[in-house]
């Protein structure tokens, strides 16, 4: 078990998968069949794999564990894997919302299924792979290549304006990950290497942190996404596929998060420490101003995609305070809203196969017909507002607690989120859910079939269960958290100690 | 395990009523919950006489560890429960009421459809707050305090179809997100000073917490909170203070307690289990509970007088006018809320917890007694369709009446007789004027035109509703019918409490016996002397309290029975203070005006102007824009999306290959 290279398994497993749909052809209803049960079958044996890491993962460790090292075309690029505390439960998530996916898309995908599952079997890939990539240079590749399927599934199996969300996608990334790239090639020249591991050691001179810091935030504030550079994800939400914005809002979103902790906090403390101050006002803006905007949203989708953004804007705060508190309540909550908002969109989703609008006001008095979705429904909108008992509320929590020990004007800012969010979220649920059915158009819609209650179920269970008992979570996560913020601290208190000596 | 029985069993019913009420059936849906509500309720009692009345030095406060729940750096948080006297009062408190609740909706909901959902929607209510006044940290608390948030949400919108329901509903989980928006800063701030969020810690710390001897004012600053750079004092004023914003919107105080009345739209058992009784007593639990801070905050102590004063005085002339029967009860709730909280303010947390216990009875007595009243008319809620039901519903016109006497505190001074609300009012009215807080007089004269007010709207509802000609249709009266036992009893035991929680309680709650019966479970410091100084109030403030309530009722009688003419033509002449009362000071429109119109507003305007106008134009429009243009030239030659489909197949191979070369390169 231990010399099994378990991490390259999980990460490229999926590539089987896509093998097989390659041999397979899509112009019989057998055909489709045999697509759908490959690439479902592909995402639950990897998810299953995956579980492996998490049972051999051991909690007390906080440096990188299952690593796998060999160089790579001779150029002092490595393929270095390895998962800690941080990193571990993304992978985990990723493999876990693979198969909803699939599901999700047994009926509504009619075109190219077969090239839609192999989009989403590469994704996997290369999600997989920022994850587990110990090499600067490997994690960037595999950072930039999920923008291509993704790009792909927004642009090919999206909703009528496909191409102006996916191009808008497109060129927020990119520009954000070109800057990186530079940032990349200085810290090479900087440290002589491109090994994570290596590089977290590296102390890099202060001026130049502030520029790596600066690049490097370009590309994460905009996969983040936070405010202002947030406007390609409404767009794109609502043109994805359901299953596109389960993965887009469930992973892609956490790339940026991610990467503030592994590369900027981690790599950069000083900086982190001198732009604090900026991320928080970006993150306190984020939280007031997209729940403002997703209040007035008239299309589901799109509302549901601003609350992912003021989400977002309590993580990035936590990340940047700094300590235990922010930084596992960050974790928590980019797991959290992993599952919450990837189960909203999939909630959506339902109503969309059946009806074929996400126009709120088409909606209303669903409970009536759909008793059990208005239930499903209700469990992740509480979520969504943090109610304690739900997993939304943990990382919530913490990162106000975290942040309030360090800015209390940014948790008093955060802390409106709690009455914004509930004001978007209940409105939303009044309007579509609650009331008396007189739309003649709804009158014929059916309770959850058996397969959404496939999908909507465990994740309903998850939520709770991660609401009243996180210790999992954050006992896998305690240990590397805990090196990382003593590291954070040292760092800023060596830099204090020498100003002091030099004056 | 007796503890975790009482605090578990309602989930249970929850979950078998709301999993599995559509395939056990309505019935066995009511039966299951109201019967482990039952065994509960008799499990309550047991505690509350082994925990609170049993004697003996050196009881200590009981911890029951559950479950792990969040463990973060300093932070270690666990499910567990806190057993000591406040909370053995609660337990009888909240689990009585809610027993009689459920076994009185048998009666009440037996033409809906829905019961499953019901039951397990007020079981669910029981649990949760249950786990709020059994935390042994404040963030379990908040757990609670959430909980019993959507248990009401859902309750209050449990007719959904209704518009109004719904939108009631919203409106109370949103105010109360006011509240819970200063409870969460406060628990952070709580976290910051104190460096855990148990109880047993900060209650700990919090003894030695203040520099010693009057330093108060001269010491360091230790935090900058807000701006404010603050001394250990003034820091701990300001966590008080946000605390108890978050105590003002669960208990609907002053500025945040709009969304009580509008809490009316949900069913009647409803209004007197959650917003009655239980539900709303929790900022008064939360004020007691955390005593060991407070009571080292006289500034904060003072805002809690003052808001509790005003609350009291507010809602009580706003009573006055409400012709809805269940907005007047609602109304009076908020008022004797605020005497809790007054009682609170000054120091007298006994005074205040006494109060609960006894409110709880008649207020739910008067809440499921109104119930009765509109089960008989049809549904009917407003008192100028109703009028000389006596003779219809005797023994819901005898229960109400007993309430009724219990709410305005009929006794006589100076003697044990008296119904329950006279011992506890008069007792809080004495507090207020023998205490040496600053809002002393102010609370005090409030306090005593509140009970005057109290008096005349619990009179002019008991007038309107019971007595003079019908004023129903007769097609209505024609029906009215007494509610049947099932409704009944509830009321009998609710009046047991009603008549007798004064006389056999006083003693322990602030009275002879109080050491011994709180056994520390409510702090005060040794210059806290107000259970002694209370009794030595002139004679004519111990008599204020009967004054006012006979001036009321005299005045009710005349309006209502004597002279049914008046209140038309007082309406009339004094039409811009009519109007004011019974638009309830105009709140509701001024809050409409002030926030929701504006962050809708805003939000539209951040949206449309913004995002779109602003960011969308000048970023990526303004280059995407180009790229469309070019890609369209180029897909006209082409058909489909195989073109992007290539482009960006293209630009990832590219930026890979150019990478390949820029490593080796180095």
């Amino acid at each position: 078990m231990t010399d099994w290279p378990i991490l390259s398994t999980v990460t490229f497993l999926p590539l089987v998968g896509v093998l097989l749909l390659l041999l397979t052809r899509e112009d019989s209803p057998y055909g489709r069949r045999n697509i759908l049960n490959v690439s479902l079958l592909t995402t639950v044996f990897t998810f299953v794999v995956s579980l492996f890491i998490w049972i051999g993962f051991d909690n007390s460790n906080p440096g990188f564990q299952m690593v796998e090292k060999s160089p790579w075309l001779g150029t002092g690029i490595s393929y270095h894997l390895g998962v800690d505390g941080i990193s571990m439960l993304f992978v985990i998530l990723t493999t876990f919302l693979m198969p909803f996916c699939v599901l999700a898309s047994w009926h509504s995908v009619e075109k190219r299924l077969k090239e839609y599952m192999i989009a989403f079997l590469l994704l996997e890939v290369v999600m997989v792979g920022v994850f587990v990539a110990l090499d600067i240079v490997l994690f960037y590749v595999f950072f930039e290549a999920t923008l291509i399927p993704m790009f792909i599934i927004i642009g090919v199996w999206g909703g009528k304006d496909r191409v102006y969300a996916s191009y808008k996608f497109f060129l927020y990334t990119l520009a954000g990950s070109l800057l990186m790239m530079l940032a990349i090639m200085a810290m090479y020249w900087q440290a002589g290497t491109t090994d994570i591991v290596e590089l977290l050691k590296y102390d890099f001179p202060a001026n130049l942190q502030t520029w790596l810091w600066l690049a490097a935030f370009a590309a994460f504030a905009v996969k983040m996404p936070m405010w202002p550079v947030h406007t390609w994800l409404p767009d794109a939400h609502v043109q994805a596929p359901t299953a596109g914005s389960v993965i887009l809002a469930g992973v892609m979103l956490k790339l940026g998060g991610y990467g503030f902790i592994r590369i900027s906090l981690a790599m950069f403390p000083l900086a982190s420490d001198y732009f604090a101050p900026f991320v928080f006002t970006l993150s306190v803006m984020a939280i007031i101003y997209t729940s403002l905007v997703a209040m007035m949203q008239d299309d589901i989708k799109k509302l549901i995609a601003y609350s992912s953004v003021a989400h977002m804007g309590f993580v990035t705060m936590g990340i940047f305070a700094g300590n235990m508190q922010g930084v596992q309540g960050a974790i928590f909550q980019m797991l959290s809203h992993g599952i919450v908002s990837g189960a909203l969109f999939l909630c959506v989703g339902v109503i969309y196969d059946r009806l074929h609008t996400r126009e709120i006001a088409a909606y209303g008095g669903l409970v009536n017909n759909m008793p059990k979705y208005a239930v499903a429904f209700m469990v992740f909108t509480m979520a969504n507002v943090g109610l304690p008992g739900t997993s939304g509320f943990v990382g919530e929590f913490l990162t106000v607690i975290g942040v309030f020990q360090v800015n209390t004007w940014v948790a008093l800012f955060a802390a409106t989120g709690v009455i914004l969010s509930a004001s978007y979220a209940l409105w939303l649920y009044r309007r579509v859910i609650w009331g008396a059915l007189e739309k003649e158009s709804l009158k014929g819609l059916l309770d959850l079939t058996a397969r959404e209650k496939l999908i909507l179920y465990p994740l309903v269970a998850l939520t709770i269960f991660y609401g009243i008992y996180p210790a999992p979570i954050f006992d896998a996560t305690a240990a590397s958290v805990d090196l990382l913020v003593n590291n954070y601290a040292a760092a800023l208190q060596a830099a204090q100690d020498l100003a002091l000596t030099v004056h | 395990m007796i503890y975790k029985a009482i605090v578990f069993l309602p989930l249970i019913g929850f979950l078998i009523a709301g999993l599995f009420g559509r395939s056990i059936g309505a019935k066995a849906s009511e039966y299951i919950t109201s019967g482990l509500m039952v065994i509960v309720a008799v499990l309550s009692w047991i505690v509350f006489f082994n925990v609170a009345m049993a004697h003996g030095e050196g009881h200590e406060v009981i911890k029951v560890e559950v479950l792990r729940w969040i463990q973060s750096g300093g932070i270690d948080i666990e499910w567990a429960f806190r057993i000591d006297t406040l909370t053995a009062v609660m337990f009888v408190v909240v689990n009585t009421v809610s027993s009689l609740v459920h076994i009185y909706s048998i009666g009440y909901m037996h033409h809906d459809p829905h019961r499953p959902r019901f039951f397990a929607y007020l079981s669910l209510f029981t649990f949760a707050m249950l786990m709020l006044v059994t935390s042994d940290n404040l963030a379990q608390m908040f757990f609670g305090w959430e909980g019993v948030g959507l248990a009401s949400y859902l309750l209050i919108g449990f007719w959904y179809k209704k518009p109004s329901a719904s939108a009631a509903a919203m409106k109370a989980f949103i105010v109360n997100r006011v509240g819970d928006f200063g409870f969460l800063l406060g628990i952070a701030g709580i976290f910051m000073l104190f460096g855990s969020l148990n109880f047993e810690t900060i209650f700990a710390t919090a003894a030695t917490y203040l520099p010693a001897e009057g330093a108060a004012e001269g010491g360091d600053v230790i935090a900058s909170i807000f701006g404010m750079e603050l001394t250990r004092y003034g820091a701990l004023t300001l966590i008080c203070l946000l605390l108890f914003m978050g105590a003002m919107g669960k208990s609907a105080q002053f500025l945040l307690h709009t969304w009580l009345p509008d809490a009316m739209e949900g069913p009647t058992p409803v209004s007197a289990l959650i917003h009655a009784a239980t539900m709303v007593t929790a900022g008064v639990f939360l004020v007691a509970r955390m005593s060991p801070i407070f009571e080292l905050s006289p500034d904060a102590l003072l805002f809690v007088t003052i808001i509790g004063a005003i609350t009291a005085f507010f809602a009580a002339t706003v009573g006055l006018v409400q012709n809805d029967i269940k907005r007047v009860i609602a109304y009076s709730t908020c008022s004797q809320l605020g005497y809790m909280f007054v009682a609170l303010g000054v120091g007298a947390y006994g005074a205040a917890i006494f109060h609960l216990f006894t409110h709880a009875f008649f207020k739910a007595l008067l809440f499921l007694g109104a119930g009765s009243v509109i089960h008989a008319v049809d549904g009917e809620q407003d008192m100028r369709y109703m009028g000389g039901l006596r003779k219809h519903i005797p023994v819901t016109f005898w229960m109400m009446t007993i309430g009724t006497l219990a709410l305005t505190g009929v006794g006589i001074p100076g003697t044990m007789f008296g119904f329950a609300g006279f011992f506890s009012k008069d007792v809080i009215i004495e507090s207020a004027f023998a205490s040496h807080s600053a809002a002393a007089g102010f609370a005090f004269t409030l306090l005593v035109i509140a009970a005057l007010f109290t008096s005349f709207y619990s009179w002019r509802l008991a007038f309107l509703t019971f007595f003079g000609k019908p004023r129903a249709s007769a097609d209505v009266m024609h029906h009215v019918h007494e509610s049947p036992q099932v409704m009944l009893v509830p009321l009998y035991i609710l009046a047991i409490g009603a008549i007798a929680a004064g006389f056999l309680f006083e003693g322990y709650f602030f009275g002879h016996h109080y050491a011994d019966f709180w056994k520390g479970a409510l702090f005060t410091l040794p210059e806290n002397q107000i259970l002694e100084e209370f009794h030595h109030v002139p004679l004519l403030v111990k008599w204020s309290p009967f004054i006012a309530m006979a001036v009321g009722f005299v005045t009710a009688w005349y309006m209502y029975i004597k002279s049914p003419d008046t209140p038309r033509r007082l309406a009339e002449s004094q039409k811009l203070l009519y109007e004011f009362l019974l638009n309830k000071w105009y709140f509701d429109e001024i809050y409409d005006f002030l926030f929701v119109r504006s962050a809708k507003a805003l939000g539209r305007f951040l949206w449309k102007k913004g995002d779109i106008g602003v960011i969308d134009a000048y970023g990526p429009n303004g280059v995407a824009a180009r790229v469309v243009d070019v890609t369209r030239s180029v897909v006209r030659l082409q058909s489909g999306y195989l073109y992007h489909y290539a482009f960006a197949m293209l630009i990832g191979v590219a930026a890979l290959v150019t990478w390949m070369m820029l490593g080796s390169s180095m």
